[in-house]
């Protein structure tokens, strides 16, 4: 897309959706452009407001840091603008990556482009909004546990959470450092392979990125699939999945298997422990990194907090504290390592897991807000890759009768992003979900 | 939960109706979260991390690249005096 | 009924690394302008990370090593939550439950860890408010911490002259105690049967050796007239006496947990067994050594490895010539300035010195101690240090052994008065 068209498109649904929380000014942008030449020269993008970028005001939706300026830039940004990508907007987000709805931000709901009265999905609302409305190419999200894939899928476009560690997350403000992954979201999986080709690789500034070789996800693409089996745990596709999300996974099966990929049944009995093990430790580790927002060197008082941030800093102070430790933060980091061992067996049993991404279609603004179990369940089918820390692709599988859009995940193994994002490539190529727009 | 006790903890500044509403939330949230005591761990050791990584250092080099100005350090703060970052008096305690 | 202090320390030792623990800025913090020396990642900003300095570790872990500690082959850093304003994160980086090193020992003081973390930065106080400099957050510094093994205030004084010392030998850090680099809190309680009591009083804020000692003395008389309760104190340099702090009004709950943003650090024994080569000979030894191997007076061998630079000097010299006494006493009492005079140019004087002397050494040391015994007031007053008696002394054996006084006499009188 051109900078032009970009524009256009913001103005016309930045006001509509709440997508948008900072928009560069169009003469700022194009200045850039002139200097470009690269891997991405001139490819217009969009941040998660989670991402400090120097002296271009960065909130992660919070009023904490309504007015922060960030003295540096995330390594993500730096990478992106070093291959000539142009910045165009920092979006609307739930607060400190904390939701599934977008919602809870200070900067007003983010509304789903396919139907206004609904969320857009979270934590990243606005990223998604921004790629499905053509605001921008791509956008860079982040993943602690479906905020990137859950969005795209409500919003109808692919997301990727990357493997833990696959790409630096200096300058990402930490929501559960441990889960925490930056990753692209944008119409194709094509498109995505071209990002993470830029912005993967060890950084020296994160201790936890990773220093195995970057492939060239974009020139495997188009390579030939070879024998590949796609696992179905069966206990995901039952009760508490809309049925209209089961037939167009199920239609995306028999899609699959026509370009000779094998789908094998497998069990997964740990997977509805996700929601309980995430709901403790990314509490507990948010509790300690949202530490250092004082008010004291930067941002606003701890008062400025949303409720839903206050309660999982009171969830996550209150597993790890004393007496309530082992039962909580130690029992959840000891079922993490079940987790470990069940996504292994079931990935030995084939290369890939097909799963949804959403129980259902993207609910009414407001519906989910003042009842936060129901909210944390709403998580369910993406809070259990994080803390194994597999990658996972998420894709536009169909829409509902009423025109909502629906999602699917493929889950691999660590680091098998190229795969997945080949075989994404090639159901992209028979499908075309993904190039549904909105009519807004 | 003693909702006063984890807010001192977390240095969080609670109303009296935020102590309220989030009192019978958490419990429905631990409540949820409790399932897990129906896994059987014994002997299971706590996965901290995922990175599979061990030993990363960095050379003990000063890096002058990332250090900030004074102005810079000081740049976002509310307060300041000559050079200071400042906060109301805090009397001496220990940590 | 007799009373016993049962006293513990954890002492803290500022690393003399070029950069910080977890980033790239300087380290040496001392004097500087405010906020001069922060980056992301010691300022706490949002997003930054974490990257330990690998010779911090390797420092706590030679450390570890000098005082005979089991070096854990698994580590890891942990985030100790509270919140203060000199603590950028609210949680600061420091070793838990798997620290670099346990169950240590120095002479008879049992050691029971060693582990790494990183300093915070610094508040002072003015009027109403507290100003905040960050030019220290993120020094790397290693806590040791004894079992509650001492006695007397004597023993604290003899294991903190030893740790200073060994410190000082691996050259991993001034533990210079005016500049913060080294800083001390005992924590001691009274035992009427010599068990270890169900309370003990900690003490903070102790700059010095002296005030350790005036400190723990102030508390075992305080302890005998008042009741014995768990207590933080402080000492206060103005009123000479320790203070009790500000009652917290809940106990510490830092919520530890591993740090997510550093992963493990695994230790070989191969690679350990690398670590501890570098481990140079330590005081203790080397003042042992000396003795024998050199032949000197435990005094002359105490001071000559008080410092690792003079000790190496002496051996340098030792090297050139077979006169250990001799280059012993002139590095001791001549204080031959060894910062300007190289090992073999001193050898050269000592030998001058002795050639320019045409007395029979066994009539000159009858002279000497005739003069002596002739004037004890004189010897008294050297003894109280004053020094300017040499003169006097150095007149009448000149006179008695009919020769200019020169150097040699003035070395064999000063160890002959040494020696009174």
């Amino acid at each position: 897309m051109t900078i032009d068209e970009c524009y256009q498109n913001i103005g016309r649904i930045a006001d509509k959706t709440n997508a948008f929380i900072t928009v560069i000014s169009k003469a700022e942008a194009v200045k850039k452009m002139q200097h470009a030449k690269s891997f991405l020269s001139g490819v217009p993008f969009v941040l998660k407001d989670s991402y400090v970028t120097k002296h271009i005001k960065t909130t992660a939706a919070s009023n904490v840091l309504k007015d922060y300026l960030p003295q540096y830039s995330a390594t993500v940004y730096r990478r992106l603008e070093g291959a000539g990508a142009i910045l165009l907007g920092k979006m609307n987000m739930d607060a400190w990556g904390h939701g599934g709805t977008s919602e809870n931000t200070d900067f007003g709901p983010v509304k789903n482009p396919w139907d206004l009265t609904r969320v857009a999905g979270g934590s990243g609302g606005g990223p998604a909004v921004a790629v499905v409305t053509d605001c921008a190419d791509f956008a860079i999200g982040e993943d602690t546990g479906g905020s990137i894939r859950n969005p795209a899928a409500w919003c109808g476009i692919t997301g990727l959470k990357v493997t833990y560690g696959r790409v630096s997350r200096y300058g990402c403000i930490a929501y559960a450092s441990s889960f925490d992954t930056v990753g692209p979201t944008a119409r194709t999986a094509q498109q995505c392979a071209r990002i993470l080709r830029v912005i993967a690789g060890k950084d020296p500034y994160d201790a936890t990125s990773s220093n195995k070789p970057v492939p060239d996800y974009v020139g495997q693409l188009k390579k030939p699939l070879g024998k590949l089996t796609i696992g179905w745990p069966k206990e995901l596709f039952g009760e508490g999945l809309d049925w209209e999300i089961k037939i167009a996974i199920e239609q995306a099966r028999r899609e699959l298997e026509k370009h000779g990929i094998k789908i094998k049944e497998i069990s997964m009995p740990l997977f509805s422990y996700g929601v309980p093990v995430y709901y403790i430790i990314a509490p507990s580790e948010t509790s300690s990194n949202l530490g250092r927002y004082d008010g004291v060197r930067f941002g606003n008082g701890r008062e400025n907090f949303t409720s839903e941030t206050k309660r999982r800093i009171m969830v996550g102070t209150y597993a790890l504290s004393a007496g309530y430790y082992d039962a909580y933060y130690k029992k959840a980091q000891q079922v993490r390592t079940l987790f470990i061992k069940e996504y292994a067996k079931a990935l030995s049993e084939c290369d890939m897991v097909l799963m949804p991404v959403n129980p259902t279609p993207p609910p009414k603004i407001g519906e989910l807000i003042n009842d936060p179990v129901k909210k944390l369940l709403a998580d369910y089918y993406t809070t259990s890759q994080n803390p194994v820390g597999v990658p996972s692709l998420a894709l536009p599988c169909g829409f509902t009768r009423s025109g909502l859009p629906i999602g699917m995940q493929l889950v691999g193994k660590m680091f098998s992003e190229d795969l997945l994002l080949q075989v994404g490539y090639r159901y992209q190529q028979a499908t075309d979900w993904h190039t549904r727009k909105p009519k807004l | 939960m003693d909702i006063k006790h984890v807010a001192k903890l977390a240095n969080l500044p609670l109303t009296a109706d935020e102590e309220k509403r989030f009192s019978a939330q958490l419990t429905a949230i631990l409540n949820l979260v409790s399932q897990l005591q129906k896994v059987p761990t014994k002997n299971v050791v706590p996965t901290s991390q995922v990175t599979g990584q061990e030993n990363v250092f960095r050379d003990d080099k000063i890096e002058t690249e990332r250090i900030l100005t004074q102005d810079e350090a000081l740049s976002n703060a509310k307060k300041t005096y000559n050079g200071y970052f400042v906060v109301p008096r805090i009397f001496k305690n220990d940590h | 009924m007799k009373i016993t202090p049962i006293i513990g320390l954890e002492v803290h030792v500022e690393l003399a690394t070029a950069s910080k623990m977890f980033c790239g800025c300087p380290a040496d913090h001392f004097g500087k302008p405010p906020n001069i020396q922060t980056c992301p990642v010691c300022l706490g900003l949002p997003g930054a990370l974490p990257v330990p300095n690998k010779k911090a570790v390797e420092w706590t872990i030679i450390l570890a090593q000098a005082l005979d500690c089991k070096i854990n082959l698994i580590s890891k850093f942990d985030r100790k939550n509270y919140f203060y304003p000199d603590l950028p994160k609210g949680y600061q980086i420091t070793q838990y439950d798997q620290p670099f090193g346990e169950n240590g020992k120095l002479g008879k003081i049992r050691i029971r860890r060693v582990h790494l973390e990183e300093d915070t930065g610094k508040l002072q106080h003015e009027g109403q408010q507290s100003l905040v400099d960050f030019n220290r957050s993120g020094v790397p510094l290693v806590e040791i911490v004894t079992e509650p093994d001492f006695r007397s205030v004597e023993e604290v004084d003899v294991y903190l002259k030893k740790l200073q010392r060994i410190i000082r030998y691996l050259g991993i850090s001034s533990a210079d105690m005016e500049k913060g680099s080294m800083r001390l809190e005992p924590s001691i309680s009274l035992s009427n049967d010599g068990s270890l009591p169900n309370y003990r009083v900690e003490v903070k804020n102790i700059n010095s050796f002296r005030f350790v000692r005036m400190a723990l003395e102030y508390e075992i008389k305080r302890q005998q007239k008042e009741p014995h309760i768990q207590q933080t104190r402080g000492w206060s340099e103005a009123k000479n006496a320790t203070v009790p702090q500000r009652e917290k009004e809940e106990a510490h709950d830092y919520r530890y947990f591993p740090d997510p943003d550093i992963p493990p650090i695994r230790m070989s024994n191969e690679q350990l067994a690398i670590i501890k080569e570098q481990i140079p000979e330590l005081p203790e030894a080397k003042l042992t050594r000396f003795v024998k191997q050199y032949n000197l007076s435990q005094y002359a061998a105490n001071i000559l490895t008080d410092d690792k630079n003079t000790a190496d000097y002496f051996e340098e010299a030792a090297k050139l010539s077979d006169q250990f006494a001799d280059i012993a006493n002139w590095i001791i009492n001549k204080k031959a300035d060894i910062t300007t005079l190289v090992p073999a140019q001193l050898v050269e004087q000592i030998k001058k010195s002795q050639t320019a002397m045409p007395v029979d050494k066994t009539a000159l040391e009858q002279a000497i101690k005739t003069v002596l015994s002739a004037n004890p007031k004189a010897v008294a007053d050297y003894k109280k240090g004053k020094t300017a008696v040499i003169g006097f002394f150095l007149g009448k054996i000149s006179q008695a052994v009919k020769i200019p006084a020169n150097d040699m006499i003035r070395t064999v009188l000063e160890r002959m008065l040494n020696a009174r």
